[in-house]
């Protein structure tokens, strides 16, 4: 049993974080403020869901009234990293107060800085309070560049520990034996599968190895994320457009840089094609590979669990918006029922967007790296004749 | 769309693509690289240890197919090793009873040859033997004749019972 004190271990430091970070973080707060209010009405719940989704600069935990009427918000702050007009400027998210509406002014380094709905915003020289427009977007405060560990970039650096905790693990158990046990019997399966059914039929036999660490790491980093998104912690970070936008990337630097003179061939001068086509073609698949496709891949998971987080949340909302139709009793239990219903499906969806992730861009980085054989491709009347590889192209 | 522009945070971008970066390089290094190749190591491993059965197996029956024609062979050398023995017995046997009646066959004719010249010597002494008493009968018949006719008789009567006891 070697997993058990490991795990205890993780545990009790994850532990150890949350409860002497809470203590410090509960502050007093002003009631009008809805972040973490209670939530009765259809807007509110519309609020909340928006807020959820977002990514936040404190990690809010849950909240409650204490006995003498007072809002109290269990959770930790996280710091606030920001490149202002005057320089770097760094401070606790605690120092908002749990603001959001932009009222608590933060200043530092000669700048000011307000959080508006989880954005912190920079005011303009001089100004004292944040002006809004008839839209409610303020007119006196800019963006800043906010390097800030909010809670996405929190749930990133957890996974990530975790991830190199518990797969260095499984590489340090193979230096001692041939079969891993305990967590590592669990993984190393997982590790196969992505290799075996991912990478190798995708990109091949003979080049499958140079890309395999990438597929992994994207692999288990989204569906892990994934998982922790349907926790109750309520990450969204696979939901965060950024993210899913740096990982499509990630996708489109590597299979342009390692695209071959096929792949190249394939996009500019499309052979077999009649010369009057070629141009076209060649803006075609141009738009495919370098907007189509990452933009596929970033909208399809950021689409998918964003989706999943909201459905989730409007289901376990039935509790309050059917309660005058259905009553107390029957408005939960549909709730119940409904959003454990779709939790299940959200288990499976968490994996198969990273499993289609992951094949995805094995694909196309398999699509870039193929090696075509010319002297099979073509028949009598220089018509290409599909195969396996192109064939693939079809299924996107 | 607009709302996606909004929510599109490049602090996070830049964050998470810096992350990215790191836990890429660090999991290639510390994780999939040492994984895959262990992995690698095992599944060739398997391969030979299954490649060597077979080839043990296939060793196995050749061994076994060589250990039956040996024993075969071996078999066959008895039973003609046999066959000779019997071949020999049977022929010294022959041989053996070929020489002994050879032998018997001289023997015999040495003793019939002993006792034909042991007969002839026998009756050539009979004869001498016989002639001299005939002579001597005759001389004493002669004498006794000569003086006393009844004597005389009475010396050929005890003359032939003489001879009668020789």
């Amino acid at each position: 049993m070697r997993l058990a004190p490991n795990t205890l271990h993780f545990f009790g430091i994850i532990l150890f974080l949350f409860s002497t970070l809470s203590v410090s973080a509960q502050e007093p707060m002003a009631q009008n403020v809805n972040d973490g209010d209670r939530v009765n009405t259809n807007s509110e719940i519309d609020a909340y869901k928006n807020h959820h989704i977002k990514d936040a600069h404190d990690f809010h935990l849950y909240s409650y009234t204490n006995d003498a009427g007072e809002r109290k918000h269990v959770g930790f702050p996280l710091p606030v990293i920001i490149w202002s007009s005057n320089g770097l400027a760094t401070f606790m998210s605690s120092e908002f107060h749990h603001d959001t509406d932009g009222k608590v002014i933060v200043k530092q380094n000669g700048s000011s800085f307000v959080n508006l709905h989880d954005k912190i915003y920079e005011l303009e020289a001089g100004a004292t309070a944040v002006n809004f427009d008839a839209e409610h977007h303020p007119t006196n405060a800019a963006l800043p560049l906010d390097f800030s560990i909010t809670k996405s970039v929190f749930g990133i650096l957890m996974i990530g520990l975790l991830m190199i905790f518990w797969f260095s693990g499984l590489a340090r158990q193979y230096k001692k034996k041939q079969i891993p046990t305990g967590f590592g019997r669990i993984l190393e399966p997982l590790v196969i599968y992505v290799r075996d059914e991912i990478a190798k039929p995708n990109i091949g036999e003979k080049k499958y190895r140079k890309f395999t660490g990438y597929l992994m790491t994207v692999f288990f980093f989204i569906w892990i994320l994934n998982l922790f998104g349907l926790t109750p912690l309520g990450f969204n970070v696979t939901g965060q457009i950024a993210v899913t936008a740096a990982l499509a990337i990630f996708t489109l630097v590597i299979y342009t840089f390692s695209g071959n003179k096929d792949y190249w061939m394939h996009i500019l001068w499309m052979p077999g094609v009649p010369y009057v086509l070629r141009p076209i073609l060649a803006i075609i698949e141009l738009a495919g590979a370098f907007i189509i496709k990452p933009f596929s891949l970033l909208v399809r998971l950021f689409a998918n669990i964003t989706a999943g987080h909201i459905v989730v949340m409007s289901l376990i909302a039935i509790t309050i918006t059917l309660k005058n139709e259905l009553g107390a009793f029957g408005s939960t239990s549909l709730s119940f029922v409904l959003s454990l219903f779709l939790t299940l499906i959200e288990l499976l969806v968490a994996f198969l967007q990273a499993y289609i992730f992951t094949m995805l861009s094995a694909l196309f980085i398999g699509m870039a790296v193929a090696e075509h054989d010319h002297d099979h491709g073509h028949d009598d009347h220089g018509h290409e004749v599909a195969d396996a590889e192109d064939v693939r192209a079809d299924f996107i | 769309m607009d709302q996606l522009l909004n929510d599109f945070s490049p602090g996070l971008f830049i964050m998470q693509t810096i992350i990215l970066l790191v836990l890429i390089f660090l999991m290639v290094k510390f994780a999939w690289k040492p994984i895959l190749n262990s992995l690698n190591d095992r599944e060739e491993g398997i391969q030979n240890a299954l490649d060597a059965a077979e080839k043990a197996k296939l060793e196995m029956a050749n061994l076994n197919a060589d250990n039956e024609r040996l024993l075969n062979e071996a078999r066959a050398e008895r039973e003609t090793m046999m066959k000779e023995a019997r071949e020999i017995k049977t022929k010294m046997i022959s041989d053996a009873k070929e020489e002994a009646q050879a032998e018997a066959n001289k023997t015999i004719a040495h003793a019939q040859a002993a006792i034909e010249s042991e007969k002839k010597a026998a009756i050539s002494e009979l004869k001498s033997t016989v002639a001299t008493l005939s002579v001597d009968i005759a001389e004493k018949m002669v004498k006794g004749e000569l003086s006393d006719k009844s004597k005389q008789l009475e010396l050929v009567n005890s003359m032939l019972n003489d001879a009668k006891l020789n």
